[in-house]
């Protein structure tokens, strides 16, 4: 029997055929993976009575009742999550950026050592010294005081910061370099006017991996602050009533937590992507 | 290492080696540096230290008098005490099983978007979303919306499938728990793979094509070498910042039922909010500081390999 040459439109179908199996298969595994932020954002629109229901109801007339609820009362907790998140991440350039050019471009000595100090203090559990962190904070008057979030949140980015930041500086052409330095610039004019400005995407995706972890920290917020600093997930835990029908208006205030994080990230999705890879790697 | 450079010198000119550098100079390398050197020593050092000093001090919040010296009675404490061996064991299960099936997860769905279709964008956002929510808010959400036995949507989209009404945090409360952090990690996991199947050189994998290598040859003997150091990064920090898993212990099973999902972060949370005992709770913070130490001693050598590969390839 002789092979009956493949016609073109049966290879084309094939093809085809592969493709659509392909991008199903990953529609599929993408909204089963988003199932539970689209439930999450289904149920805050919903009348509590419709909330708790079985089997779950898909189809309600959706109601803005419970954001509102969870609205009143968020403010103070918004605003230290927003000045905590800000702050931190302004304080982890200003020091991360100079730290990380020391250990590149202009390298000290014994860079290497320097890098491995910044990644080990991320391998200490700061958990295990949550309770001597209170004494300190208690005798330092930083107990429930905003500074104290900002502090610890600079310290708990910084590492991450410094490395991906240096990896940014290394992609930054020598010649470049040396031609700022032959017209005399100094230290500062070189990192101002040249570096900077070229690894500005970098430091955008630095930035945004700094506030993602910052907004969501719940560990030290619930330990060290109480309600002169407590933050929004502070917020979340204290919106679910002990007794009743609360389903709504916890996702309701889920959902409100969530989503500036959520659409940043969405919205700087590219420069996350080489954020966490190259600035990790190279 | 010296020795090469202090021959190689002269002859560069770029690039001067420390070594034939002036003092002024070398301080003036050093100056950027301080601040956040100073910074990290004193914010993440000095607990640590403090915690070393309160572990050998008796010292509870509910009591008066302050703290005194008890001298190693907190580590004997410590170590007889079966609460804590049982949270250490199980920060490891979580933390491994986690890291683990997040990494064959992200391995898997980076493969699926590195190809073209219909659509990749918009699947690439859904699947990184779930490392955007808030840890606490999806703790919530998976605690009840979604496991709770009456009305949740897990028992629902299940039932087909012969499940009924399974009260998820109560009968399996540790794996259910490990689930969300599966949930939250994987994204991240899917990134970093997913730069590295972009930063492979397309000529090889050409190459490998034209020499007849078929689809699985080509992954297994190109690809997977190729992705080995994002792959170790990925288990490195997700790692890193897994082990201090936390909210979704306090918010979905407060550590129970009994003690089931009672990790370390919960059990020396309990230690000093509960317990009041600070003395206690410093002596297992030592401890899990030493046990760290040691992991991370190794963890340290993956990043050296990681170094290397970036100055090999750079």
């Amino acid at each position: 029997m002789t092979a009956l040459p493949v016609r073109p439109g049966a290879r084309m179908l094939r093809q085809w055929s592969g493709k659509i199996g392909w991008a199903v298969l990953a529609w599929v595994v993408a909204v089963a993976f988003f199932i539970p932020v689209l439930w999450m954002v289904i149920t805050a629109f919903k009348p509590e009575s419709a909330a708790e229901t079985w089997p779950p109801k898909f189809i309600f007339s959706p109601t803005l009742a419970e954001f509102r609820l969870a609205v009143t009362g968020m403010g103070p907790f918004l605003l230290h999550s927003v000045v905590a998140t800000v702050g931190s991440t302004i304080l982890v350039l200003l020091l991360g950026v100079p730290a990380a050019y020391a250990l590149s471009v202009y390298p000290v000595r014994r860079w290497r050592d320097g890098l491995f100090f910044f990644i080990s203090t991320k391998m200490l559990p700061i958990v295990a010294a949550i309770g001597p962190l209170y004494v300190i904070a208690l005798h330092t008057r930083l107990l429930d005081s905003i500074w104290l979030l900002i502090i610890l949140y600079t310290a708990m980015n910084l590492p991450l910061a410094v490395w991906m930041i240096r990896s940014f500086m290394l992609e930054v052409p020598q010649e470049l370099l040396e031609a700022a330095r032959l017209d005399g610039a100094g230290r500062f004019r070189e990192i101002g006017a040249v570096i900077l400005p070229l690894i500005s995407p970098g430091l955008v995706s630095t930035a945004l991996i700094c506030v993602i972890f910052a907004w969501n920290e719940l560990f030290l917020a619930i330990n060290l602050t109480v309600t002169n600093a407590a933050t929004l997930p502070m917020f979340l835990i204290s919106s679910v009533p002990q007794e009743g029908l609360f389903i709504a208006h916890l996702c309701a205030a889920a959902t409100i937590a969530s989503v500036p994080v959520i659409i940043v990230g969405w919205i700087a999705q590219r420069s996350l992507v080489r954020g966490l890879s190259m600035g990790a790697i190279k | 290492m010296a020795a090469v450079d202090s021959v190689a010198a002269p002859a560069r000119t770029v690039e001067v080696r420390p070594r034939a550098v002036s003092r002024r100079e070398r301080w003036g390398r050093r100056l950027p540096l301080l601040p956040a050197l100073i910074y990290t020593i004193v914010v993440t050092q000095i607990p640590f230290v403090v915690t070393l000093w309160y572990s050998f001090q008796s010292y509870f919040w509910d009591q008066p008098g302050g703290a005194h010296f008890t001298g190693l009675s907190n580590y004997k404490t410590v170590f007889t005490n079966a609460a804590f061996r049982g949270a250490l064991v199980r920060s490891v299960v979580m933390t491994a099983a986690a890291v683990i099936v997040a990494m064959l997860l992200g391995l898997a769905f980076a493969v699926l978007l590195d190809r073209k279709f219909f659509g990749r964008g918009v699947v690439r956002t859904l699947i990184i979303t779930p490392f955007l929510v808030m840890p606490a808010a999806a703790a919530l959400v998976w605690a009840s919306p979604m496991l709770d036995p009456n009305f949740g949507l897990l028992n629902y989209l299940l039932e087909p499938f012969g499940v009924h009404h399974v009260a998820w945090l109560s009968t399996h409360a540790l794996g259910s728990v490990i689930v969300v952090m599966i949930w939250q990690w994987t994204p991240f996991m899917t990134l970093i793979v997913l730069a590295g199947l972009q930063s492979q050189p397309p000529d090889i994998l050409e190459a490998a094509k034209v020499d007849g290598a078929g689809a699985l040859a080509t992954f297994r003997e190109l690809t997977i070498p190729h992705l080995r150091p994002y792959i170790e990064l990925g288990i490195l920090l997700g790692s890193i910042y897994l082990v201090n898993t936390f909210d979704a212990v306090r918010l979905m099973t407060n550590g129970g039922p009994g003690t089931a999902t009672t990790n370390l972060p919960f059990f020396l949370y309990q230690e000093v909010n509960n317990a009041f005992d600070v003395g206690g709770a410093a002596a297992a913070g030592v401890v899990t500081v030493f046990l760290t130490i040691i992991v991370a001693t190794f963890a340290l050598r993956l990043f050296a390999r990681v170094f290397q590969f970036e100055e090999a390839s750079g």
